[in-house]
């Protein structure tokens, strides 16, 4: 399998989300599963939570995965209450990410 | 393929613009701009002002140019902003003269009146800066939410167990053990309690935003800060309350709100949202500019021939619901949240107020209600009403309904009250309401699923203080008592108030009990007030609008205080779902139409067939034929229901009634007594022992007995 992750910043919204998008539509455009690390990040906006949906449903259609890892506390309750954490697998750091799905 | 009108025409202050679509009002965004569009009929200009998110000044004001107006609307598409960072509002200039009903002023921000998010007052509670230019302020919304498979629930309404909750109450108290207290994310929390419950539809007390600041003041009696907890005082038709989202400090009180609206729904639980249509947050001629003032005042607002509000809603104005353009708006805004947020039906606060015309007087075809009953986007949306008004208007049982509007039923509430607590005169009317208040809705062909049935709702005493309290004690709302409904048809049992007695306790549960079970088993559809389950009380107060503490909020200890009470509501829902020849839709006949060998439905007294033989105008008895029914999906078992026989003993000595006959092979179970102590007192559906004496039953004093009538295993 495939893989190739992205690491984000410590935010993920409307100022950086293009970066973000572009970044992770160029993994899944060359066929690799793609995986967003977020151990950096502690806030994502309504923005932000639409480009993790995005790229989830872009890997869907070209027949690929995208992961989570490494929520913080408030993105994770973020995620929860939101209802956006149910789409995504996660995992809390890169060396189990990698573990589980090689 | 690009669309070709997406280009800008026009530059302002360095923004790219172009004229906008008029429709629809509001602001939506279409490529990489976003439409503003507004209404007024007689404002002469219109400004937009853009701010950066949460900064005091305006970064730009852009004027609509002539060639942005249509008719009465201005619209214009501003491009490239980046909408996560922007709040929007209007001025408005135009005529200010009272007397002909305009109050224009150049020098207020005003809310867009189709704002559908809004954002200023995100944390409950907290002191928002009262000098601010514009405290509320519109963000556009991303309206893209992943609904999935979802879709509003439909279930038929007599089948539904209808909660009503508020917000923060249910949550809010020290015990509930949820994470986000007082929250739509801390009731998605306690979706595990609510199915254990059973109950199959959450009515949430008004969720649009509104101004918790309204009226507060410190009680002078405890020392308290009392608040609008209620919210019945609406800042927007089209946005979720801020501050009753976790995450409303993001601005993600949509997403939130949609999510527990999925989640209920992917547990069996529909939504019924409290709505307020006929009054405003800006009060009177002393109120504030929110919006509607100020955008077209005489729009939207009923005045009296000198330009004063009317005040139908006994809250300082009156929105004028029969203007055109007013019903639009609330047509609009009904189904936004049925499309949008997948509302499974409205219940309409002091609905008389909808059928008034412009200048207030009741009308007998009113347009609004006409056009909501026919309306495509909500042809399967519930329609409540509580059809009366504050200026006098009680339109129970005529409340103009197009075989589509049900109500809440006042009538039912008082009967049974008034029956539970041993008044003698009103048998003859308790009759009607069991059977559905045919003398109310059997004409029109309205038929029991008109009647919403409660006993106990926000407004009034919980049903425990309705059986701990002969009067209310409403001392600490700071108006001397004189607040709240004085006619409670409540009895203390014995004492005002909490008591250390045993006998006035267990009296107290028992009529409790008696109280959910004469919900349970009347046809039409039963609405629990929250917390009644677990026994709780308001210590008296029977109009807790304003009291954000333990007054109002659940005290989740009283799960355990009073298991008995819990045990048995919940098994009483249970029997109700399980037992279709509950939840008829349509009136019962009283005969054996089908030569079933039984009438559908019958009445008795102590003597079998013999509804005259009685004690006191307080016994009566009823028994369903459950052939008449057939199991459906509400996890009845298959095949014909079963015999259910309820006798109800209201008089304070014991009586022996005589059930009927059962057909061969058919047998008496019991299945609930009220004057047993728990867990004699209900038996789990489907476990119901056989009774040894199938010819006469004891029915102890002020006592309910349930039998189920099926063939012996």
């Amino acid at each position: 399998m495939k893989i190739e992750s992205y690491q984000l910043g410590e935010r993920l919204d409307s100022f950086n989300y293009q970066e973000v998008q572009d970044a992770l539509l160029a993994i899944l455009e060359k066929g690799c599963n793609a995986v967003l690390d977020m151990t950096a990040c502690n806030y994502v906006s309504s923005t932000g939570l639409r480009v993790l949906l995005y790229a989830k449903k872009m890997a869907a259609s070209k027949g690929l995965n995208f992961y989570l890892v490494g929520f913080s506390d408030e993105v994770k309750d973020i995620m929860d209450v939101t209802g956006f954490d149910s789409f995504f697998e996660s995992f809390s750091t890169m060396e189990e990410c990698l573990n589980t799905l090689r | 393929m690009q669309r070709i009108d997406i280009f800008p025409t026009h530059e302002y202050q360095g923004l790219k613009l172009r004229s906008g679509r008029p429709y629809p009002f509001g602001a939506t965004t279409i490529g990489n701009a976003v439409n503003f569009s507004v209404y007024s009929r007689y404002a002469t200009d219109c400004t937009l002002v853009l701010f950066h998110n949460r900064e005091e000044k305006p970064f730009i004001e852009i004027p609509f140019f002539k060639e942005f107006r249509l008719g009465n609307v201005f619209s214009m598409m501003v491009f490239d902003l980046d909408y996560e960072n922007i709040e929007y509002g209007f001025r408005m200039d135009g005529p200010f003269n009272p007397e002909e009903g305009h109050r224009f002023d150049k020098s207020k921000i005003l809310l867009d009146p189709y704002a559908k998010l809004i954002v200023g007052r995100d944390v409950w509670g907290q002191q928002p800066n009262w000098d601010s230019i514009y405290p509320y302020r519109a963000r556009v919304v991303f309206s893209d939410f992943d609904w999935e498979n979802d879709v509003p629930m439909e279930t038929p309404i007599n089948d539904l167990i209808i909660y009503e909750m508020h917000v923060r109450n249910f949550t809010c108290g020290a015990a509930s053990g949820v994470k986000h207290k007082g929250t739509f994310a801390g009731i998605s929390e306690k979706i595990p309690y609510l199915k254990e419950l059973g109950v199959n539809c959450v009515e949430l007390m008004p969720i649009h935003e509104f101004d918790e600041f309204e009226n507060h003041r410190i009680s002078p009696v405890d020392g308290r800060e009392l608040f609008n907890l209620w919210g019945y005082s609406n800042v927007g038709f089209f946005a979720p309350k801020a501050a009753y989202a976790s995450s409303g400090r993001f601005g993600m009180q949509v997403d939130e709100l949609k999510t527990l609206v999925k989640r209920l729904h992917a547990n069996g639980i529909e939504v019924i949202l409290d709505v307020v249509f006929n009054h405003t947050a800006e009060g009177n001629e002393n109120g504030p500019y929110i919006s509607y003032r100020g955008i077209d005042n005489k729009t939207y607002y009923m005045l009296t021939p000198e330009g004063y509000y009317f005040n139908f809603s006994g809250c300082g104005n009156t929105l004028n619901c029969n203007n055109p353009n007013v019903r639009d708006m609330i047509v609009e805004s009904l189904r936004y949240w049925v499309s949008d947020y997948h509302i499974d039906g409205f219940r309409f606060d002091l609905a008389a107020i909808l059928g008034r015309d412009q200048n207030g007087n009741p009308m007998s075809n009113p347009p609004l209600l006409e056009s909501l009953a026919h309306d495509p986007i909500l042809g399967k949306t519930k329609l409540i009403a509580e059809a009366w008004d504050a200026g006098g208007l009680y339109q129970v049982g005529s409340f103009p309904s197009w075989g589509r509007w049900a109500e809440w039923n006042g009538k039912f509430r008082d009967s049974v009250r008034r029956f539970i607590k041993g008044d003698t005169q009103v048998l003859g009317d308790v009759k009607e309401r069991i059977i559905g208040s045919p003398d109310l809705y059997a004409s029109q062909g309205r038929g029991i699923k008109a009647s919403v049935n409660f006993v106990t709702a926000h407004d009034g005493f919980t049903l425990m203080d309705l059986v701990s309290y002969n009067s209310k004690h409403n001392e600490a709302n700071g108006e001397d008592n004189r607040d709240g409904e004085n006619n409670n048809n409540s009895w203390n049992c014995g004492c005002e108030g909490p008591t250390d007695a045993p006998d006035i306790n267990t009296l107290r549960h028992q009529q409790v009990k008696n109280a959910i079970t004469l919900l349970m088993v009347s046809q039409g559809t039963p609405m629990v007030l929250s917390g009644d389950e677990m026994g709780n009380s308001q210590f008296g107060n029977n109009n807790a609008y304003c009291q954000d503490n333990e007054v109002a909020w659940l005290d989740w200890n009283d799960l355990q205080k009073n298991a008995d009470i819990f045990r048995y509501f919940k098994q009483m829902i249970q029997f109700r779902r399980q037992h279709k020849v509950l939840r008829y839709e349509e009136h019962l006949s009283h005969t054996d139409y089908l030569g079933l060998g039984y009438p559908d439905f019958s009445w008795h007294g102590v003597k079998a067939w013999q509804p005259w033989a009685g004690h006191n105008n307080l016994t009566l008895a009823f028994m369903l034929n459950g052939r008449y029914a057939n199991s459906d999906d509400q996890g009845a078992p298959e095949g014909p229901d079963d015999f259910i026989y309820v006798a109800m003993n209201m008089h304070w000595e014991m009586h022996g009634f005589e059930p009927p006959q059962l057909p061969q092979g058919m047998a008496w179970h019991i299945f609930a007594n009220t004057g047993m102590p728990s867990p004699e007192d209900i038996f789990e559906p489907g476990t119901e022992p056989v009774i040894e004496n199938q010819q006469l039953v004891l029915v102890g004093p002020r006592s309910i007995i349930i039998l189920i009538g099926r063939v012996t295993s």
